[in-house]
C-alpha cells in the first residue's frame, strides 16, 4: 500500500534527508521518500503492517524533528 | 508571522551587537551587550540543540553552531561568537523565506483546484462541491469562474482561458457542442455544460495527482546529495576534533588556543545546507516551470534524464501530424479550383466521412442545401449527388471506373480524390494528413540542443512516411510498422545509443503505451485524456505541440546546469575555506561566509529554475 502524508512545518532540509533515511530503515517499509519542498512523505509498506509502521514513523519524527507534525 | 518575529529578533540582536563595538572595551558593558545579543538570536538554537541531544541526534546543525560559538566564547572571542550566531540566523531566515516563497509560487501555479460547481437541478441553481456532481448533470459556469469538471457545452459561448492547464496563453473561443476541460477559466460568457465525468476522473484531478506525486521520484543528483550530506557533517566534525587535539599534543610550540580556533572554523562549515536545500529547490522549480508551460514531468529523475536526450523518436500520426485529413492541393480541369471545391463539398455535404469533412473545411463557404438532390453514399468508393442540376461524383478512382468515366492516372503522396461532373472528369483533390505547424521547428530545436538522432515511426506507407520525414527534417523514418514493430524498433534504437544518452519517445498515447513504457522517457502528447498513456508516460504534454518537447529538454538542461553550478560552487568554497581554516588562514568570518553566504547564493541561483524564457 502506498500513501502520501503531509509533514506540517518541515522547514529543515537536512532533517528531511535524515527523516527519509530513518523511515527507510523501518521494518516493513518498501519505499519511502520525504520531499522537503512539497513537505510530503510518500510511504509504501505492507498493507498488514501499515499502522504499525506509521506508529514507528511518528516516533522517528518526534526524535529527529519534533517541530514537524504528521497529518494522518 | 514566524518570519517577522525572527526578523525583529535579528534586528534587535544586530543593533546590540553593533552597539557593543562603540562602548569602551574591558568593562562589563561590552560583554553584557554581546551576551544579550547572543541570547536573543541564539536561544532557539541552544534550545533545539539540547532537545536533539536528549533525542540522541548529535550531528545536528543547531548543536554544531552552539558548540562553535561556545568554543569562541571559551577563547574570549565574544564578537565572533555573536557574529557567527547572528549570521547563521540571518541565513536560516533567508532560507526559510526563499523556500516558502518558491513553495507558494509553485502552489499558485498549480492552483487550478476548483472550489465549487453551480449545479442546475430543474430551475434551481445550487453551489455544490465538484465531488458531488455526477455524470450527465448540468452545471452553469459564469464569467470569471474556474471550470470545475470536464464536459460538453450545451448552451452559450465564451472565451476560455486554458493557460493554467495547457500553458497556451491565447484564450480559446468555445461554443455549443464544444468540449471544455476543468481547470480552465471562463472569461466572458455564461456556459451551460453537461458533465462527462466525475471529479476524480477530471483533467484537474489528474493533473494535481500527477504534480503532487512528482516529488516522490527524486533525481539521481538529489539522492547523491542526500548520501553526501550524511557523511559530510560527521567527517568535518571528526576532522575538527582531530585538528583541535592532535597538533598541540604532537607538535612542539603549537598552542591549544590556535588549533582550537581552527577547529571551530570547521564546525561552522560543517552543515551541507547549501546543497541540501538548493538541489531539491532547483528540481522543484524546474518541474514547476515546466508545468506552467503545460509540460507535466512525473519526477525529478525524468527531468534529469530529459537533459541527456540523445535519440528522440516520434510517432507520426497525432504527434507530428494532426491525425486528420486536410486538402493539400486542388487540380481542376477546365473549371476554377473554387468551383471544383464547391461541387465536391456540395456533393458530400451529407457525408460524415473524414475526406468529405476535409473538403468542406477547405471550401470554407456556406453550402446551399436547396440545390443538392439525390445524395448517395457509395461505401468504399465515394459519394454522388446532383448539385444545381449537374450529376457529381466524388471519390476514389474505383468510383470513376465503376461508372466508366475516363480519368488520368495521378500519383501523389496521400489520398487522391477524383471529381467528375456530368460524366466527365473535372479534376482531382489531393488530401493528406496535415503536418503540425510547429513540427519542423520542433525537430530543428531538438537538433540545436544536441539531440543526435530524430526518428519517426509510422504505420503508414513508405511513400507517406518518407515525404513527411523529408519535409520535417527528420534523420530517419521507419514505415509500415504494426504496434509490435514499433516496440522492436525502439529496442533496436535503445541498443544503438551511447550508455549515457537517453532515448525519448513521443506519441499521442492512443496505441503506444507499450512503447512509452519501453523508452527511457515516454512522452504522451495531447493532455491527460487516456488513462493508459498517462500511466505509461513519464512526461505528459497538455497541448499537442511537438515543440514542447524541445522546451522540456531546455528546462531540464537549465535546471541541471543550475544544480551543477551550485554543487561545484558550494563544494569549492567549502573545501577552500576548510583548507584555509586548517592552515590557520581563515577566520570565523570566512567560515560564516562559506556556510551562510554560500547557502544564500546557491538558493538565489536555484530560484532561477522557476523562471524560463520561451
Amino acid at each position: 500500500m502506498k500513501k502520501t502524508f503531509v509533514l506540517e512545518d518541515l522547514d529543515c532540509a537536512n532533517c528531511a534527508a535524515k527523516l527519509e533515511h530513518a523511515v527507510r530503515e523501518i521494518e516493513g517499509v518498501i519505499s519511502a521518500t520525504v520531499s522537503f519542498m512539497t513537505q510530503k512523505l510518500t510511504l509504501e509498506a505492507e498493507e498488514k503492517e501499515f499502522e504499525k509502521v506509521m506508529d514507528k514513523v511518528e516516533n522517528i519524527i518526534k526524535k529527529i524533528e519534533p517541530d514537524v507534525t504528521l497529518v494522518r | 508571522m514566524k518570519h517577522k518575529k525572527q526578523l525583529y529578533k535579528i534586528i534587535l540582536a544586530a543593533f546590540l551587537f553593533i552597539a557593543a563595538f562603540f562602548v569602551p572595551g574591558e568593562k562589563m558593558l561590552q560583554p553584557a551587550l554581546f551576551l544579550l545579543s547572543y541570547l536573543i538570536v541564539g536561544w532557539d538554537v541552544i534550545k533545539k540543540a539540547c532537545r536533539n541531544i536528549k533525542n540522541g541526534q548529535i550531528f545536528d546543525e543547531n548543536f554544531l553552531m552552539m558548540l562553535a560559538t561556545f568554543g569562541a566564547v571559551a577563547l574570549h572571542e565574544y564578537s565572533e561568537a555573536v557574529g557567527v550566531m547572528l549570521f547563521y540566523q540571518i541565513g536560516e531566515l533567508f532560507q526559510s523565506y526563499a523556500v516558502g516563497k518558491s513553495r507558494k509560487s509553485v502552489a499558485a501555479l498549480m492552483d487550478i483546484r476548483p472550489d465549487y460547481a453551480n449545479l442546475k437541478t430543474g430551475k434551481e441553481i445550487k453551489k455544490v462541491s465538484p465531488e458531488e456532481v455526477k455524470i450527465n448533470d448540468i452545471i452553469i459556469i459564469k464569467p470569471g469562474e474556474r471550470v470545475p469538471l470536464d464536459g460538453e457545452i450545451i448552451k452559450g459561448s465564451s472565451l476560455v482561458d486554458t493557460s493554467a492547464v495547457t500553458g497556451e496563453s491565447v484564450p480559446r473561443e468555445l461554443e455549443k457542442g464544444g468540449k471544455i476541460i476543468s481547470g480552465c477559466v471562463n472569461i466572458n460568457g455564461v456556459l451551460e455544460v453537461r458533465v462527462s465525468g466525475t471529479y476524480a476522473e477530471s483533467t484537474v484531478a489528474r493533473i494535481l495527482d500527477l504534480v503532487e506525486n512528482s516529488s516522490s521520484k527524486k533525481a539521481e543528483v538529489e539522492q547523491f546529495i542526500t548520501r553526501f550530506a550524511r557523511w559530510y557533517t560527521p567527517a568535518v566534525v571528526i576532522l575538527a576534533v582531530a585538528l583541535a587535539c592532535l597538533p598541540p599534543l604532537f607538535l612542539t610550540g603549537e598552542t591549544f588556543y590556535d588549533w582550537m580556533y581552527r577547529a571551530l572554523t570547521f564546525l561552522v562549515i560543517s552543515c551541507p545546507c547549501a546543497l541540501v536545500i538548493s538541489v531539491p529547490l532547483s528540481f522543484f522549480g524546474g518541474i514547476g516551470a515546466a508545468s506552467r508551460q503545460g509540460i507535466l514531468v512525473k519526477g525529478g529523475n525524468y527531468l534529469q534524464a530529459l537533459s541527456e536526450a540523445e535519440i528522440v523518436v516520434f510517432d507520426k500520426t497525432g504527434t507530428l501530424t494532426r491525425g486528420s485529413f486536410s486538402v493539400v492541393d486542388v487540380h481542376p480541369e477546365k473549371i476554377s479550383a473554387d468551383a471544383l471545391l464547391r461541387y465536391a463539398a456540395s456533393a458530400g455535404v451529407h457525408s460524415g466521412h473524414p475526406v468529405s469533412r476535409s473538403i468542406r473545411v477547405a471550401y470554407g463557404k456556406k453550402i446551399d442545401l436547396a440545390e443538392i438532390n439525390a445524395f448517395e453514399e457509395i461505401p468504399a468508393h465515394g459519394v454522388s449527388a446532383e448539385v444545381g442540376g449537374h450529376k457529381v461524383f466524388v471519390g476514389s478512382r474505383r468510383l470513376l471506373k465503376k461508372y466508366s468515366i475516363a480519368y488520368p492516372e495521378v500519383t501523389a503522396v496521400g489520398t487522391v480524390i477524383y471529381v467528375a461532373i456530368d460524366g466527365e472528369f473535372a479534376g482531382w483533390i489531393h488530401i493528406a494528413d496535415e503536418i503540425k505547424p510547429d513540427a519542423k521547428s520542433a525537430v530543428a530545436a531538438l537538433k540545436k540542443l544536441g539531440v543526435r538522432q530524430t526518428v519517426m515511426l509510422t504505420g503508414d506507407t513508405k511513400a507517406i512516411g518518407k515525404s513527411v520525414a523529408a519535409e520535417i527534417g527528420l534523420d530517419r523514418v521507419y514505415a509500415e510498422l504494426l504496434p509490435a514493430g514499433k516496440v522492436e524498433k525502439v529496442e533496436a534504437l535503445l541498443a544503438e545509443k551511447s550508455a549515457a544518452g537517453k532515448l525519448v519517445f513521443a506519441g499521442d498515447g492512443l496505441n503506444d503505451a507499450p512503447v512509452l513504457a519501453r523508452a527511457d522517457i515516454g512522452i504522451a502528447m495531447g493532455g491527460v485524456g487516456s488513462d493508459a498513456a498517462v500511466e505509461a508516460a513519464d512526461v505528459v504534454i497538455m497541448t499537442d505541440e511537438p515543440s514542447k518537447i524541445a522546451l522540456a529538454v531546455k528546462i531540464s538542461r537549465k535546471t541541471l546546469r543550475i544544480v551543477r553550478e551550485n554543487i561545484i560552487f558550494s563544494l569549492a568554497v567549502k573545501f577552500a575555506v576548510l583548507g584555509m581554516g586548517a592552515a590557520g588562514m581563515a577566520t570565523m568570518w570566512e567560515a560564516v561566509f562559506a556556510d551562510v553566504g554560500v547557502s544564500v547564493i546557491a538558493i538565489l541561483n536555484a530560484v532561477r529554475a522557476l523562471y524560463i524564457r520561451r
